[in-house]
């Protein structure tokens, strides 16, 4: 297989021969950062695209079908209508909170992007403290919506904006659980080296059942994350119009809907990182020639084939089940998934010690 | 180079949005009249105010949010090590869990977790 790391080794090694050390760090600094926020933007463009034809699909439609080959361009129109599109400022909002919150969403959420191995070595943070620092990342989101609607002076984007938080706060206990009883089946809280350790099984097939409760557990978990139908509470569009981001137009709310597809990426990636196996090939003990095969389709085909898996599931769920109630959503969280989760917890934990993995 | 990376990458998203905002702000219409910069309450005029005192509710949940997310944070260096530890690990985890599990159900008994 193709490691990506010694790609970007010989690339600093060149660099650092026809230039300063100094040179080539910054160098090399902006060209990860023009690559992942280019790959951020283009994912979230395939996302918004995706959307749409499979919600059409299941609402037996055809969705766009105008602008380019079978659509294509659609979204490309959409951004760039989004673009010429004012900005407009509520006169009574408060300036400095309404300006900054897109920037604390796009923030976490390009920061919990960076963390998503790709394949092998293409990756830009790979912490030791890796799903921790992805936990982190993503919680400091919920402020960003906290600060939309608090400054938005507006009684629809002030329900949305406590609603979102009570909601996303909640669910995040059960994704830090699910992250939890990976952390106990691998010992590692490494990206990389998570991955690593599922080349010879999936952690889904290693942990039996307690790792596929905390799968289901995550998908539903990070479904309420990301504020998406059965839980789109937030923004329910019958009762509050647009949730947190009413008062935003134009760019401005042009980030947010980006973030927030950006956000389904990402939980759908780490649920394929850790749970089944990342850009690790399918592999089954004692099939050698199948096992070889497999290792003929390059890592990023695997990683990215698995997410759009998930994400189609979850796009399933969104188009299939009616929105809740809110008082469905939490007790769902605090009654069921957590007591589930802590229980699941337990027994991945007397799996591992009395050796009953894979 | 992790650290560089992630100071990078919070300059990269800083600097996507500010970009974006920008372009936007260059090619985008400005008009304005008192009408627009109101709040927008489905056509009529706002009534009363928006930054009150609200509801406890969401309160009681953030407190529950606190005590296990700490936990979580207590737990992730034990993870990391339970397969070393064996037992022991799991006894200790045994007693956290117990005291956490009770915390838990004496909010659902006094019907903290009830959304009223």
């Amino acid at each position: 297989m193709l490691d990506f790391g010694t790609i970007t080794t010989a690339t600093d090694q060149y660099l650092h021969s026809v230039m300063p050390t100094q040179a080539a760090l910054l160098l090399e600094c902006i060209l990860v950062a023009l690559c992942a926020v280019l790959a951020y933007v283009m994912l979230a463009i395939v996302m918004i695209f995706m959307e749409r034809k499979v919600c059409a699909a299941f609402q037996c439609r055809l969705g766009p079908m105008r602008v380019g080959v079978w659509g294509l361009l659609q979204v490309f129109a959409d951004v760039f209508k989004m673009l010429i599109k004012e900005i407009i400022s509520i006169d009574r909002s408060d300036k400095l909170l309404y300006n900054l919150a897109p920037y604390l969403v796009v923030m976490s959420s390009v920061l919990t992007f960076s963390c998503l191995p790709f394949a092998q070595g293409f990756q830009v943070l790979d912490f030791n403290i890796g799903v921790f620092f992805i936990m982190a990342a993503s919680s400091f989101g919920v402020l960003g919506i906290l600060l939309a609607g608090w400054s938005s002076n507006n009684k629809y984007s002030m329900i949305g904006a406590v609603r979102s938080g009570a909601q996303m706060i909640s669910y995040e206990l059960s994704i830090g659980l699910c992250i939890l009883v990976i952390v106990v089946l691998s010992g590692t809280m490494q990206i990389s080296e998570l991955v690593e350790a599922q080349r010879d099984g999936w952690f889904i097939f290693k942990g039996h059942i307690p790792a596929f409760t905390a799968f289901i557990i995550y998908l539903i978990a990070g479904n309420a994350e990301t504020n998406r139908a059965p839980f789109d509470l937030p923004e329910a569009e019958s009762e509050l119009t647009a949730g947190f981001h009413t008062e935003y137009s134009g760019m401005h709310f042009g980030f947010f809907y980006v973030a927030e597809f950006m956000n389904l990426f990402i939980v759908a990636g780490i649920a394929s990182t850790l749970f089944l196996g990342g850009w690790a090939p399918l592999h089954i003990a004692g099939f050698g020639a199948f096992n070889a095969i497999m290792d003929y389709i390059p890592g990023s085909v695997w990683f990215l084939g698995k997410t759009f898996f998930v994400i189609w599931l979850l796009m399933w769920v969104r188009w299939t089940f009616p929105r809740m109630r809110i008082d469905q959503v939490v007790s769902l969280e605090w009654k069921y998934l957590l007591p589930i989760g802590l229980v699941n917890l337990l027994i991945m934990t007397i799996c591992v010690v009395c050796g009953w993995t894979f | 180079m992790n650290f560089v990376l992630l100071f990078t990458m919070i300059v990269a998203s800083i600097i996507l949005v500010f970009a974006g905002m920008l372009v936007a702000r260059l090619i985008s219409p400005r008009t304005h009249n008192r009408q627009k910069g109101e709040a927008y309450e489905c056509g009529i005029p706002t009534q009363g105010e928006t930054w009150v005192h609200f509801r406890a509710g969401y309160y009681l949940f953030a407190i529950l949010f606190l005590m296990f997310d700490i936990e979580t944070v207590f737990l992730f260096p034990w993870a990391t090590i339970v397969k070393e530890l064996g037992m022991k690990a799991l006894l200790g985890i045994l007693f956290f869990l117990f005291i956490l599990i009770l915390g838990l159900a004496y909010a659902w008994r006094k019907k903290a977790l009830e959304w009223k």
